[in-house]
């Protein structure tokens, strides 16, 4: 599902149609969210690389990591940007955003650019942000008429530093550009109002969020019950889906993470049943049983538990009804008494005590006028 | 880092392996706690790790909460002399004490004020020597008085800290935060230590027990160690919670259930 979305973006939009847009989202208790952004990042930049997408760059807008971290990451998964980067270009937003380096009295220390990447020194004036992000697309794919894709590596801190309404401004805009192929981005949902995230929800054609594996365990103080459903919400979250399709409707999929050394795996959720035949199978089968107790029931067990008569009226297999009292056991006492449906047994042995009871459903009629409870004195 | 006792919280945070390269290089680590359990154990530990003879660290450490001779008396009860190491160029201590940036005119906004301590802090790592340079660390104590300097402006506070962030990538260097989680508490959304959760490569949280006070036990530390990515490659997603007891020249480190 997870490749879904990569094929998604790779695929790009129509002629005359907004580019699809993708938001990942997580939260504190599941914060693997940017392990799902660097996954779609590494599948997006193959694709590009094999020919196999429609855009033929990509524009990462770096505010949370710097250069260097995104040239790393896709060093380790088998990409080498440092010797050729002609279709991928950083715009860092990461090393000085404010430009309190230019307020610095020994200059000195600046650091110097590369053509991998380039400073945004502004990132309040989302405007010159828009027209940096274009002009460096376009550097990578020349005229003509092909695409690029922009990844946003965290929204949240590209609204700390601008309104709610010109960052959704931003990223409506580059989302509607013809030349844009495909654009996704990150957001923590807990550090924004929910206004917020609605609106770029609104804005995607895909959202991604990020989820606990165990949400009860979220927010209670450590002990040792819940370290252990912490330890699982640290290495593993649920991953849901909401497709929007052209005609409309909406499809939502669901999917497991897990979070190993080599990066972020993702499985296909187990159904109900598969969890809990997995957890009771018995031990005849060889598989170790996870609960506590035992809930088979043994030959022996299955053969008594089918003796046992129910003290109900209708055993439903045709014969007279014998009412087991729980003092004789069952066949031994002739005299007995017999119920059958709608006929009243008197005792014989008046010494013992006895049930005698009376079907009132058979000798009256329901009166449906009667409400059953007018006899209650509340 | 072999000659010395190592405790579980020294586990927890990798400092059980080889002193070279530092484990926590490269790495923002986020010490969290109330009032019922003070964190700065934890910050002090750290300090006397980081200042072991077996390592080259440097420690740039501004300090808004306490003056130098508070630290000093309670490192030479941990058998740290910050004195010496002060003297030798390995501890450079900011006294920010008096809540205001260094050379700050009282015109200059808090923002400006942040900026000069940033500047103070990249001059300070690019004249320290060549091999010094790749070894240093800074620790903050603690955010919320960062907060008061910044006459509450939280978000110069996180942009502050964005830039500390920006130190870590540059120069390898570690960022070592101390805050308190409960001023937090009744914010319905607490963004800055969100912020800081989410910027932290391991947060360490210092919490009472679940059950209550008792004499034996002062807490429990939860250490959550995210396997971030860096240079040697990934480590995975770590997590580690043991009980404390401070004491007068140590602090007891153990299971829960292991005392007796």
């Amino acid at each position: 599902m997870a490749d879904t979305i990569c094929r998604t973006l790779r695929d790009g939009g129509l002629e005359g149609e907004h580019a699809p847009a993708l938001t990942i989202k997580d939260s504190k208790a599941s914060p693997f969210g940017f392990d799902v952004f660097n996954y779609v990042l590494t599948q997006l930049s193959n694709y590009i690389l094999a020919g196999k997408s429609q855009s033929r760059g990509l524009v990462v807008v770096a505010y949370s990591r710097s250069p260097s971290f995104y040239v790393d990451l896709l060093k380790r998964r088998g990409i080498d940007i440092a010797s050729s980067h002609d279709w991928i270009h950083i715009l860092d937003c990461y090393t000085d955003p404010l430009g309190w380096k230019n307020w610095l009295i020994d200059k000195d220390i600046s650091q110097e650019a590369s053509s991998l990447s380039s400073f945004c020194q502004d990132v309040r004036n989302l405007d010159k942000l828009y027209s940096l992000i274009i002009e460096q697309g376009k550097g990578l794919i020349g005229q003509g008429k092909d695409r690029f894709s922009i990844a946003i590596d965290s929204v949240s801190e590209m609204v700390r530093h601008a309104s709610i309404s010109s960052v959704a401004g931003i990223l409506s805009n580059l989302r509607s550009h013809d030349q844009v192929s495909s654009i996704f981005w990150l957001l923590h949902s807990d550090l924004h109002e929910i206004k917020f995230t609605s609106v770029l929800e609104y804005l995607s054609s895909m959202v991604a969020s990020v989820e606990p594996f165990n949400q009860a365990a979220f927010g209670q103080r450590v002990d040792l019950e819940n370290l252990s459903m912490l330890e699982q919400n640290f290495r593993k979250g649920k991953f849901h889906v909401r497709f929007k399709r052209r005609n409309g409707r909406v499809r939502v999929m669901c999917e497991e993470i897990l979070v190993e050394l080599a990066g972020i795996k993702f499985t296909p959720v187990l159904s109900e049943d598969e969890i809990i035949n997995q957890r009771l199978l018995p031990k005849r089968y060889g598989f170790v049983q996870q609960v506590q107790f035992n809930l088979q029931l043994s030959e022996e067990e299955r053969n008594e538990r089918a003796k046992v008569v129910l003290p109900f009226e209708h055993q439903g297999n045709g014969k007279p009804i014998q009412i087991y009292d729980g003092r004789r056991s069952l066949g031994e006492n002739k005299e007995e008494a017999l119920v059958s449906t709608g006929k009243l047994q008197p005792d014989e042995d008046s010494g013992k005590g006895q049930i005698i009871y009376f079907r009132d459903s058979d000798d009256e009629m329901p009166d449906s006028d009667e409400d059953p409870d007018d006899d209650l004195d509340i | 880092m072999e000659n010395q006792n190592l405790n579980l919280l020294d586990r927890a945070l990798g400092l059980d392996g080889p002193s070279e390269p530092w484990p926590l290089s490269g790495r923002v680590v986020l010490i969290e706690d109330c009032v019922e359990t003070s964190g700065s154990f934890v910050l002090h530990q750290l300090v006397k790790r980081s200042l072991s003879p077996t390592s080259s660290n440097v420690i740039i450490f501004v300090a808004f909460a306490n003056p130098f001779s508070h630290y000093d008396r309670i490192l030479r009860k941990l058998g740290c002399n910050l004195v010496t190491q002060r003297d030798n160029k390995r501890f450079i201590f900011f006294d920010m004490l008096m809540l205001r940036c260094p050379d700050v005119d009282e015109g200059k906004s808090s923002e400006g004020g942040l900026v000069l301590l940033y500047e103070k802090i990249l001059k300070t790592i690019c004249g320290l020597p060549g091999d010094k340079k790749d070894y240093v660390t800074i620790m903050i104590d603690d955010i919320s008085l960062v907060e008061v300097a910044a006459n509450g402006g939280s978000d110069y506070v996180l942009d502050f800290l964005h830039y500390c962030h920006a130190l870590t990538s540059e120069f390898d260097c570690s960022l070592i935060t101390l805050n308190h989680e409960d001023i937090y508490s009744s914010m319905e959304r607490p963004t800055l230590i969100l912020q800081m959760e989410y910027l932290a490569d391991i947060l360490i949280k210092a919490e009472p027990l679940s059950t209550g006070l008792a004499t034996d036990v002062h807490g429990q530390l939860t250490v959550l160690n995210k396997g971030t990515s860096h240079r040697l490659g990934r480590s995975g997603n770590k997590i580690h919670n043991f009980h404390y007891k401070v004491k007068e020249n140590t602090v007891e480190y153990f299971y829960p259930g292991s005392r007796v």
